[in-house]
């Protein structure tokens, strides 16, 4: 198979289900946004959030059985790396009001220019962290 | 049918991800390194459909289940969008992990990925609040 074929018909599904999700029930597909919304004082509107959740992690064990290379049992970074890093993309992904799919996958479908200023400094930061540290600096 | 239809576009968005490569950190820290160009068109592919459908279901002005698209309306480009956006991405750059994908991999229960995800909540907990947000 071509080497490009399968992440560019992920891509597809991806921006498809973004689709569905807008198209339906009028929601943008962003995951930190999805998910920020279920912490404890924001306000309701939960039972869609969960049930995304909930369709994601069935879709996460449909991979485990069928496409198990798909989905990591441990990864290469150490724990304290993995905790800043999660800590940096949630505070970013707050702060910046979205992700790589509520600015990337929907936003630029909206034509927003937020976003694209989003994607654009996500991208370059993203790549030249992952270069500083390529020989595991962290 | 309300909740039905969120839960299948989950299950998609996941498929979707496992397919394109993107739920491995592997894979994403190689295509930030510039080491491997596969996932340009999980992008390419996704924003093809967002930018073609979009619009369609934004003329209709509603969704099939509900009266109201809940869109962002903010258009100014401010301070706290380019910081999230870089401080994203440098954690992004350093695990090779965004929320979906870290979502998506916790069906392992992987005790490293859970550290990451719980520190993920507390970051979106941290961040000041704002009434609009892409997600």
């Amino acid at each position: 198979m071509l080497p490009y074929l399968s992440p560019l018909l992920g891509g597809i599904v991806l921006g498809t289900a973004a689709l569905l999700l807008l198209g339906l029930c009028g929601r943008v597909a962003g995951i930190s946004g999805i998910v920020g919304g279920l912490l404890p004082g924001r306000p309701g509107d939960r039972l869609w959030r969960l049930a995304f959740l909930a369709g994601l992690w069935t879709g996460g064990l449909l991979l485990l059985r069928w496409l198990p290379t798909a989905i990591p049992q441990s990864l290469a970074t150490g724990r304290i790396t993995l905790i800043v890093a999660g800590l940096l993309v949630g505070l970013g992904a707050g702060l910046g009001s979205g992700c790589t799919s509520g600015h990337g996958v929907c936003g630029l479908g909206l034509r927003s220019r937020r976003s694209l200023v989003a994607v654009l400094v996500f991208m370059a930061v993203a790549i030249a962290t992952a270069q500083l540290t390529r020989g595991g600096v962290l | 049918m309300r909740h039905i239809a969120p839960f299948v576009c989950g299950l998609l968005f996941a498929l979707g991800l496992g397919l394109a490569g993107m739920t491995r950190p592997d894979k994403v820290l190689g295509f930030l390194r510039l080491e491997d160009p596969d996932l340009m068109f999980v992008m390419g592919g996704a924003v093809l459909v967002t930018f073609l459908g979009f619009p369609l279901i934004r003329r209709r002005g509603r969704a099939v289940l509900g009266p109201t698209l809940h869109l962002p309306s903010t258009t100014r480009i401010d301070r706290p969008l380019v910081l999230g956006a870089a401080l994203f991405g440098v954690g992004w750059g350093l695990a090779g992990l965004c929320p979906g994908p870290a979502l998506t991999d916790l069906v392992t229960l992987d005790p490293g990925l859970l550290l990451f995800c719980a520190a993920m909540l507390a970051g979106l907990a941290l961040a000041p609040r704002k009434r609009d947000s892409c997600g």
